[in-house]
């Protein structure tokens, strides 16, 4: 037991700036270049905890926290999650309640941060990433109380491990459209394309990179870690509601989920290079589509 | 006792002709006040003593005869009134009126139902004489202290009426009452006084101005 | 836990006697010549007091029995009742802790010294509000109700009016006083029914009424229309942003903390009469609850007015209550005693809640009003550095009424998040699995609105230069905020304790055996989550002292915000409050629009232009305006009996009478 939860500890606080890279040489071999190596968030990283910061004088103590909670409460959020087979750290009746709950107080705090500067992007970016935030929120929670029914259960460990092949042949309709309207999360919540560019730094496109556009120096470098992570935490959540492969044995189910993790970011990355941002005004279609189809999924359950 | 009590009420509605006919204010003030310390005396006569009782008569003679008078005389005298204009209908119909409606009412009182002990004396008469005596007031006359000598003697005939109810009023009746009295002149008072500040008279038929339209 | 003090004194005698000192302690005030004594004194007498009532309270809810007070006075209907019972307690709590801290406040927000007459009235009020909001919780028979009900509407209104030379003062004192009066006549047709079946005022004992279908529908309707204007639930609830908006901000804090709370606490206890309650009545309740939390947060998101913004929030809570509330009815009726005991301990539990934070809210808000001298949010800006202590007081009653961890907002959320799952597991009633979502949704908009309150008042630059320059609140105005706040942050960690102070009132009202209630209560994780708020704390802790590790390692510098290279950035370029709440204003433009008049802009080269934007709202101007324009038009014929003339309506007085005597000759 002791080994394996150090492994799943070190593989939560060390893989998640990989699937950034393989994000980006997805990308990168969609668009026919080389790209950046696969360990360039490690260096950017490191990079960036070197650097010097500089500070808006506009800026208070909630400039200061907004990174340091953000990445607090998304590191205690990647505790409740469960990693392949292996369940969560800790696991508990109710835990999924403050799993979301722990995301909106990381929000809180990053778009406070925005609002501190003083700035027109920034207070644009935070703008837009509550109001899409406040849209996803009732999708999560649909997909929640979906599979807290199915597997009978309120913790997010048997929640997200129960779905087997069984399961998917016996409500695949319903699996399959909460697996959508996860994807659909996945990548609103983690500001990726179609509803965010993470490449742009230009106010029309952006979401949490204008969010961030003041922050600098190991500031920074905390708010790309606590991005990294949110996308692995999330990530995981779907690898295991996606992927119903569960052997018994502890080393093959620990590659098959970093297999599916790494696949899963080339999946985003697949999303990425072939669909454009959407138009502002499509992006609430789009999430009340996705709370739709999860209400919809919850309502094929029920029946 | 009871007698001497039933002689008094006579006078009492000598009193509301006197106050049908006469036009001059101070006159009328003290005419409602002589009616009040009447009608103060008169549970005195019709109970047996006690300190209840005593506090009841005092309050009422006091109220009625001193304090609501003064008020009244206040109020006259910042708004600088001397007569009451002509009222709508002319001060010989109306006290021709007024005898027309104390008929009614020893009429109707000779209807009613009352219980034998109350049959033959003339307070329930007086009282809807009274009644009837100061909604003619209230409904005759233009100046706004007229109206409130009207409530008073509106007040008056009801509380004739209640001297018959109970044996020993409770006194939390009595008080509410001569609070509610005591109150109503007080912000008339101060209402008719205001009222001559902004539009320079107190003819209420010209209230009609203020109407919402 | 039971809290035992055998100070040998009655819990319930004590408690009057603390209801009776709050109520008179503005007396001292009004017979003292010199302004200031007066004050200080009334706020010493209500702070002891309210300890007091609170120890007499915690015994209560601790298990004391409670004795019952006959009032024997000379009022027809016979003597009345007072009694303290669990229920009773636990919103007699909240309520003594608001009337300390706001009678605390109000020695710095209105100074004697400063407003001699005003303070006066407002602190003699504010103990007469107090009093007889306590007195509604502690009457146990209808008429006494009914008369302490005038007297907390009066009061209020009279707090209400402290500023009344000004004119949308005036406009919110008739609304509130036309809306209190018809919640008033809602509920004399409530206890003159009680009455006539039951033959007194008299509270009958819980579940034991049992009348007619016709009669209980009629009740039933009447104590919600009644109770439940006061509790401000939709769509009875348009007199209270006007209401809460321009009272003094304590008045405001009262009002909104507690006041609402009493209606609240008239429904559950109307509704605990009835022996078998209509299968439809529960449902109501939840449809209610939920629509007016969703309507009055989208409401909230788009005020401009700091003020008005805190009290559509209270709509929400309201709203948030009344799902708990419907829950549990649903639960009652359908015998499902665990949703039943999840929806009751959510909603008593919020409850409390929300009189910790919401106070906390609108006692910043007065600081705020103070240092910036106007309330309108898109003139203010960086205010933290002028309050840098109101701030971080501030910043946690947002985050706990946003119910984010580790405060206390989360620990009432989490037991009705519980009773949406719970049941959305079983095949039973599936459908309480919505409130769920909608629950999301509430706390997604929460979070939109104080996002941009704290951020449009208190970060960022100012953005009306004009601003005055205020100072941070004095000590006096920081001691309550502060004492709050610790609350609200101890009811987040300890939450095990709040379980324990609402305990007895959800085992009586959901029917429900002790055992059954900690078993069911167990499923909820309070010590896993007050853990895990300890260890995010601790993380954060960890963080930032990792953070401040690097930063000092390297050079720091400051320099202006960067603007994408404009040379002259101002503070108007900030985002306002209004433009936070834009998208989310147009995506729910159903509930709450904007309206903008736009003139001036003509040709090319325009000169100047003005743009004046004001918030409206659906609900009030395409439903009940027009429908209170209906209603006039119907009656406008009757306008002609009122032609003005005054001597004609006594004669209308006169001829009724006359008729009548003439009509009851035998």
């Amino acid at each position: 037991m002791m080994p394996s939860t150090l492994f799943h500890i070190l593989l939560l606080l060390a893989m998640p700036p990989l699937l950034l890279g393989v994000i980006n040489k997805t990308k990168a071999a969609f668009a026919g270049r080389v790209g950046a190596p696969y360990l360039q968030p490690y260096y950017d990283l490191a990079k960036l905890f070197r650097k010097g910061s500089v500070f808006s004088s506009t800026t208070t103590w909630v400039f200061r926290a907004g990174p340091v909670v953000t990445l607090a409460a998304t590191l205690i959020a990647a505790l409740l999650v469960p990693l392949g087979n292996h369940p969560a750290i800790i696991s508990f009746n109710g835990d999924m309640i403050l799993f979301a709950y722990l995301f909106g107080l990381a929000r809180f705090f990053t778009t406070s941060a925005a609002l501190d500067t003083g700035s027109p992007f920034e207070g644009m970016g935070a703008a837009r990433e509550v109001t899409f935030a406040c849209l996803v929120e009732p999708t999560l929670f649909f997909i929640l109380i979906t599979l807290a029914r199915m597997s009978k259960s309120l913790s997010l460990t048997p929640m997200l491990i129960y779905p087997s092949p069984a399961v998917w042949v016996s409500a695949g309709a319903s699996m399959l459209l909460l697996v959508g309207a996860l994807f659909v999360v996945l990548l609103a919540e983690n500001c990726r394309i179609p509803f965010d560019d993470p490449n742009t730094h230009l106010e029309l496109t952006m979401i949490h990179e204008v969010m961030v556009l003041d922050h600098s120096g190991p500031a920074f470098g905390l708010i790309l870690y606590g991005a990294a992570l949110k996308l692995f935490v999330l990530g995981a959540v779907f690898v295991n509601l996606a992927l119903p492969f569960k052997s018994g044995n502890l080393l093959v189910d620990w590659v098959a989920f970093v297999a599916a993790m790494l696949f899963l970011a080339v999946l985003i990355g697949v999303v990425e290079s072939v669909m454009a941002r959407l138009r502002m005004v499509r992006i609430p279609q789009l999430l009340v589509a996705a709370t739709i189809l999860s209400a919809f999924a919850m309502l094929l359950i029920v029946r | 006792m009871v007698a001497l009590a039933d002689q008094l009420l006579v006078l009492v509605m000598l009193i509301n002709f006197i106050m049908l006919g006469s036009s001059r204010m101070a006159f009328v003030i003290r005419a409602v006040a002589a009616q009040g310390v009447i009608l103060g005396i008169i549970p005195g006569l019709l109970h047996p003593f006690s300190g209840h009782l005593l506090i009841i008569t005092a309050s009422i003679i006091l109220a009625k005869g001193v304090v609501i008078p003064y008020l009244l005389n206040d109020a006259v005298r910042k708004a600088q009134i001397r007569r009451e204009v002509e009222p709508f209908i002319g001060y010989v119909p109306t006290l021709l009126l007024g005898a027309v409606f104390t008929a009614i009412a020893f009429v109707f009182a000779q209807k009613l139902p009352l219980a034998p002990e109350h049959r033959d004396l003339l307070f329930v008469p007086a009282s809807i004489a009274t009644l009837m005596t100061g909604f003619l007031i209230l409904t005759t006359r233009k100046k706004a202290i007229s109206q409130v000598i009207g409530y008073l003697v509106l007040e008056n005939g009801i509380f004739i009426f209640g001297l018959l109810l109970t044996e020993a009023m409770p006194f939390m009746v009595e008080a509410g009452a001569l609070l509610d009295l005591l109150v109503g002149i007080f912000v008339m008072g101060i209402v008719i006084n205001h009222i001559s500040r902004e539009f320079s008279t107190v003819d209420t038929s010209q209230l009609q101005t203020l109407r919402e339209e | 836990m039971v809290f035992v003090w055998n100070i040998g004194v009655d819990p319930v005698c004590s408690l009057l006697w603390a209801i009776a000192l709050i109520g008179l302690s503005g007396l001292p005030g009004l017979l003292l010549k010199r302004p200031g004594p007066g004050q200080i004194l009334s706020v010493c007498i209500t702070t002891c007091a309210a300890l007091w009532g609170m120890a007499g309270v915690l015994q209560i809810l601790g298990g004391a029995p409670a004795t019952r007070y006959l009032l024997d006075w000379p009022l027809p209907f016979g003597p009345s009742e007072l009694s303290v019972d669990p229920l009773s307690a636990l919103f007699l709590l909240p309520l003594l802790l608001a009337a300390l801290c706001c009678s605390l406040y109000g020695l710095a927000y209105l100074p004697a010294a400063s407003q001699p007459a005003v303070e006066k009235r407002v602190t003699l009020f504010s103990g007469l509000l107090l009093a007889s909001m306590a007195l509604v919780l502690v009457a146990r028979d209808g008429l006494l109700l009914l008369i302490v009900w005038e007297i907390m509407a009066l009061s209020s209104w009279m707090l209400l009016m402290t500023d009344q030379q000004d004119l949308q003062v005036q406009r919110a004192g008739t609304v509130y006083l036309l809306a209190t009066h018809t919640g008033s006549m809602a509920l004399y047709v409530f206890f003159a029914l009680l009455k006539g079946e039951t033959g007194s005022f008299v509270f009958p004992a819980a579940h034991s009424l049992a009348l007619g279908g016709t009669v209980t529908l009629v009740m039933l309707v009447a104590a919600l229309i009644g109770f439940g204007a006061k509790a401000g639930i939709m769509p009875l609830h348009i007199w209270l942003p006007g209401a809460h908006a321009n009272a003094p901000s304590h008045v405001s804090a009262l009002m909104s903390g507690i006041m609402l709370k009493v209606g609240i606490y008239g429904i559950i206890r109307a509704v605990s009469f009835f022996q078998q309650l209509p299968v439809w009545f529960g449902w109501l309740v939840l449809l209610l609850g939920a629509v007016s939390a969703i309507t009055g947060i989208a409401l909230a998101s788009a005020q401009r007015d700091l003020k008005r913004l805190l009290a559509c929030s209270s709509i929400e809570n309201i709203g948030i209550i009344c799902i708990g509330l419907g829950m549990a009815l649903v639960g009652i009726q359908s015998g499902d005693r665990v949703l039943a005991i999840f929806g009751l301990a959510g909603a008593f539990i919020h409850v409390i809640n929300h009189a910790l934070f919401k106070p906390l809210l609108f006692l910043g808000s007065g600081a705020i009003i103070h240092a910036s001298g106007t309330r309108q949010i898109d003139r203010m800006g960086g205010l933290s550095r002028i309050l840098p202590r109101t701030a971080p007081l501030f910043l946690v009653g947002s985050l706990a009424i946003c119910g984010l961890p580790p405060l206390n907002g989360f620990v009432g959320e989490l037991f009705l998040y519980f009773g949406a799952f719970s049941d959305g597991m079983l095949a039973d009633l599936p459908v309480i699995g919505f409130v769920a979502p909608i629950l999301a949704l509430v706390g997604g908009l929460a979070v939109i609105t104080f996002v941009k309150l704290y951020g449009a008042v208190f970060l960022g630059v100012a953005r009306d230069p004009e601003l005055a320059h205020g100072h941070e609140s004095p000590l006096a105005m920081l001691l309550p905020m502060g004492l709050l706040a610790g609350l609200c942050l101890l009811a987040g960690i300890g939450a095990p304790l709040l379980l324990q102070l609402v305990a007895p009132v959800v085992i009586q009202y959901a029917g429900v055996s002790p055992l059954l209630f900690t078993q069911v209560t167990g499923a909820v994780p309070l010590q896993q989550i007050a853990l895990l708020n300890g260890l995010l704390l601790a993380v954060i802790l960890v963080v930032w002292l990792i953070w401040r590790f690097l930063v000092q390692r390297a050079p720091v510098a400051a320099s202006s915000t960067w603007g994408c290279g404009y040379l002259a950035p101002t503070p108007r370029m900030q985002y306002t409050g209004s433009a936070f709440s834009e998208l989310i204003t147009g995506l729910i433009s159903g509930l709450v629009g904007s309206q903008g008049r736009l003139s001036g802009l003509s040709g090319a080269f325009p000169a100047s232009a003005r743009f004046a934007s004001v918030t409206t709202e659906r609900i009030l101007d395409q439903m009940i305006i027009p429908s209170l324009r209906g209603a006039d038009w119907c009656l406008a014929w009757l306008r002609r009996m009122q032609h003005g003339h005054l001597h004609l309506y006594i004669l209308y007085v006169f001829a009724t009478l006359f008729f009548l005597m003439v009509w009851s000759q035998p």
